[in-house]
């Protein structure tokens, strides 16, 4: 998956010469944690997180001391926007980058334009759609040896069962000898393929078979 | 008023049929229908023929192009992509001839039942063939084409203004009726099911609690595979209280799907006929108590259609009309059924002890659902 199909396409942003008091009001608002800092162009200068919001706030216990500062404009308190990316970036690589970094919003710019934002919730959201979890289906997990062309057996069974697959993911096992492959097919009644990669002797890993194991 | 219950049922509720060897079978239906008559428990008076649901009803709910796919489909001049794009013509939902007068008919019932409650003529209503939960408005899934259950509420909210409350016990989510009210405060989901992690839709976690401002009015209780007749019925008793008490519905429609049985070939839970006797009695206890005692009930899932849904079903009934059913199974069904079935026939109304070994993780599966139970809840409990 590309960083276009996932990015947010509407975001709010501000304006670098809005005042403080304006952003955190906007941000109150719209409920939203980042504002990207944009000029005339619609260029990115910075980003404002509720952390800098918060850093530029009294204390609720000084609540009207130098109301001033929210005259301030953003451009003061904004930080570097840091990791961008860009639209035809690569979903996974911008996993790497939220987890390693421990960031939780990525602009995304063609040239200096802003032109969408990933957080952690379209990475989740991606994350969603990868697992199919997202489509009325059954889960199925295969345990296959680790060699090449199990997958492709495993699956041409479903397609003799006619099962349309709306995800595919592969974990390692425990065992370095096997690897789980984990199916979410759009059928409601799994049992004649389950049967089926049993009789074949393929390790079917859950739904636990009735009468074969788990007390069943 | 008249009738304390009716039983909406005709043979042309028959006719939904997908192939010989698909596991959604409707000769369920006629077998607790015949079982009722069989022990007496069912009177002539008693029963009412269905009509088939109008164009417009089946509007109420689906999306016109699907209603015309479905009708083409039926008619055989539907092309092959543009059937799977409906989610007609899978495995799940193999196309049949005249399913759409089919389905139809099973929608019809269910609304037959509905009018014969909120009309007050009866204040209990029983459509065996109705509970197709998982239809979409513009696609089949699950077994279901069209969505008796959500025709149904959006028909009571319109006609009678009512504010329903759909409470749904079958093993597998009712993911379609959840969606079609998930933004709607007036219509309140409850469906306790078999967690999702591997078994169909997949969804009904707790935290799909409702959007916009029909949040908090949608419940999901998720149990563990394995779950047996105790925790179960716990889930279920305590949630459907608690719940009833937060929304004060006008009338309860229940879906009676009975895949949650031991024997149930597509899910993993472990209940018996206990569930099924008690199910009914509690929905009867909270309809008295917050509606006047108005109760639609329908069917839903169950494939063991030889062990568990004739019996099962009956239970149904029975409830309905204060009765309750134990000891031996009448002989004359149990002779005329008995060659054709594909698993001997229960002899008894309750299943024998020990039908299934004892369950190695059951403090594990109760604990875990007592939590699930408890988080599902949150929102209510807080607020009391």
């Amino acid at each position: 998956m590309i960083v276009q199909n996932m990015m947010q396409k509407k975001w709010v942003s501000i304006h670098a010469e809005e005042t403080i008091g304006t952003a955190l009001k906007l941000m109150l608002e719209k409920d939203v944690r980042y504002l990207p800092v944009t000029d005339d162009s619609g260029n990115l200068l910075g980003l404002v997180t509720d952390r800098e919001l918060k850093d530029a706030s009294p204390s609720i216990f000084h609540q009207n001391e130098h109301p001033e500062d929210f005259d301030k404009p953003v451009s003061t308190i904004m930080k570097d926007a840091g990791f961008t990316a860009h639209p035809f970036d690569i979903a996974e690589e911008l996993s790497t980058i939220f987890y390693e970094h421990n960031i939780s919003c990525i602009p995304v710019l063609e040239e200096k334009k802003l032109v969408g934002l990933v957080t952690e919730r379209e990475m989740l959201h991606a994350f969603i759609q990868l697992t199919g979890t997202h489509q009325p289906g059954s889960h199925l997990e295969v345990a296959v040896p680790n060699e090449a062309g199990q997958l492709a057996n495993v699956a041409s069974v479903l397609k003799d069962f006619h099962l349309n697959i709306s995800s595919v993911l592969v974990y390692p096992s425990h065992d370095e000898k096997e690897k789980i492959v984990v199916f979410r097919v759009g059928t409601m009644n799994p049992l004649p393929v389950i049967n089926h990669l049993i009789d074949n002797g393929y390790k079917v890993k859950w739904p636990p078979v009735p009468g074969e194991n788990n007390g069943k | 008023m008249g009738n304390d219950a009716v039983f909406v049922y005709s043979p042309d509720l028959l006719s939904y049929k997908f192939s010989d060897t698909h596991p959604f079978n409707q000769l369920r239906v006629q077998l607790a229908y015949e079982l009722l008559k069989d022990t007496g428990y069912l009177d002539d008076k008693d029963i009412v023929s269905p009509r088939q649901a109008t164009d417009d009803e089946i509007l109420l709910i689906h999306d016109k192009g699907y209603v015309e796919a479905v009708k083409k489909a039926g008619i055989g001049k539907l092309s092959k992509e543009i059937g799977l794009n409906y989610g007609l013509g899978t495995e799940d939902t193999p196309i049949f001839q005249n399913m759409h007068e089919a389905s139809s008919w099973i929608v019809g019932a269910t609304l037959t039942a509905v009018d014969w409650v909120m009309e007050g003529k009866a204040k209990h209503a029983l459509s065996l063939s109705g509970g197709l939960h998982h239809g979409f408005r513009g696609k089949a899934s699950g077994f279901c084409i069209y969505n008796d259950s959500s025709i149904a509420i959006e028909y009571m909210k319109q006609k009678y203004k009512a504010r329903v409350l759909y409470v749904d016990t079958d093993a597998h989510h009712g993911d379609g009726v959840q969606w079609a009210f998930y933004d709607d405060p007036d219509v309140c989901t409850l469906s306790i099911h078999e967690t999702g992690r591997y078994l169909f839709p997949g969804t009904g976690s707790i935290h799909e609690k409702g959007a916009g401002k029909g949040y908090g009015y949608s419940f999901n209780v998720p149990v563990d595979a394995f779950t047996e007749d105790e925790s179960f019925l716990d889930c279920y008793e305590k949630s459907l209280w608690e719940v009833a008490d937060f929304f004060k519905p006008d009338v309860i429609i229940t879906q009676n799907g009975v895949d949650a049985h031991y024997y149930d070939p597509l899910t993993h839970l472990s209940v018996t006929m206990k569930t099924y006797a008690e199910i009914p009695r509690i929905a009867k206890k909270v309809a008295d108590k917050y509606c006047g005692g108005r109760w639609i009930a329908t069917g839903g899932g169950g494939y063991d259609i030889w062990r568990v849904v004739p019996r099962a079903w009956s239970y149904l009934w029975c409830v309905m009309n204060d009765k309750a059913p134990s000891g031996l199974i009448a002989d004359s069904w149990l002779s005329r059924w008995d060659k054709e079935a594909k698993h001997r026939l229960p002899r008894t109304w309750e299943d024998e002890a020990g039908i299934y070994k004892p369950i190695p993780r059951k403090d594990e599966i109760t604990s875990k659902n007592r939590a699930t139970l408890e988080k599902s809840l949150y929102s209510i409990r807080k607020s009391s």
